[in-house]
């Protein structure tokens, strides 16, 4: 037990929230791709969390990206019928990614990753301090 | 030797706890997203009269008190922590609220700190009177 795990907790919820970050930015660089690489329309990607035991230590416990998921949400259909990708009465499937949620959800993966940080530096601070014993 | 050490013991129990207990709030943080999550606090002065007592720190270990009953060497369980109440439910089952996360945590490692400096303090007293003088 030292003040050693609190490095390890924050950087696996920092390595989460990047992970999390990470699906956002390409759900939302592809909320018009009507074709990936499979020929269907891309499907929005969540990340699922996890808490996780850190080593041996009873009080630490640290966070981990257990699976992404595919939402399951329905496809947006658009009436655009000249568009090579329409279907026979012309509606054309557009990804599920709903923008306004990704967004909050950006907002909230970051801010949970700058208070991650800042608890790094308060340990870094405080095992500085501690190394300071004696020298006063 | 023996007094320098229990001079020192008290703020050092104290510091150990500390620490256990920004591992606590760091962890609390960190599954501030976690579905399911409870947040998990120490409860400080307990936890420092048991500790002081002898009696913390400890996996809980099954008594033996027949030949024939098997030893455990005891569950790695936490024994000071307790779940915090939840101030705002919300659907995930989470529990973590951010703000008092956020303040337990300025004043734990405030708190740390203050252990530092009355160790500091004691170290500057016994060299005062190993020296006898205060040059």
């Amino acid at each position: 037990m030292s003040m050693f795990d609190v490095f390890g907790i924050a950087s696996s919820a920092m390595h989460a929230q990047s992970m999390r970050l990470n699906t956002t930015a390409s759900n939302l660089a592809n909320a018009e791709s009507v074709a990936g690489p499979d020929g269907q329309p891309y499907h929005a990607k969540q990340v699922v969390f996890q808490a996780q035991r850190m080593g041996s230590s009873p009080y630490a416990t640290g966070v981990q990206v257990q699976q992404v998921v595919e939402s399951a949400a329905p496809l947006r259909l658009v009436y655009d019928p000249k568009n090579p990708a329409a279907d026979a009465r012309g509606y054309v499937s557009m990804p599920n990614v709903d923008v306004v949620e990704e967004m909050t959800n950006m907002i909230s993966a970051s801010r949970s990753y700058q208070t991650n940080v800042e608890m790094l530096n308060t340990a870094k601070t405080l095992l500085q301090k501690t190394l300071t014993i004696g020298q006063g | 030797m023996t007094k320098l050490d229990d001079l020192l013991s008290f703020h050092k129990t104290a510091i150990d706890l500390r620490t256990q207990r920004q591992a606590v709030i760091a962890s609390n943080i960190a599954n501030a997203d976690t579905p399911n999550y409870k947040a998990r606090d120490m409860d400080f002065s307990n936890a420092l009269r048991g500790a002081v007592q002898g009696r913390a720190g400890q996996p809980l270990a099954l008594a033996t008190t027949a030949s024939r009953h098997i030893a455990m060497s005891g569950m790695a369980t936490a024994p000071n922590l307790q779940y915090r109440p939840e101030a705002q439910s919300s659907v995930d089952g989470n529990t973590v609220d951010m703000d008092s996360e956020r303040s337990a945590m300025a004043e734990n490692s405030l708190q740390y700190e203050a252990s530092i400096s009355f160790i500091n303090g004691l170290l500057k007293s016994m060299q005062t009177a190993i020296a006898g003088t205060n040059g």
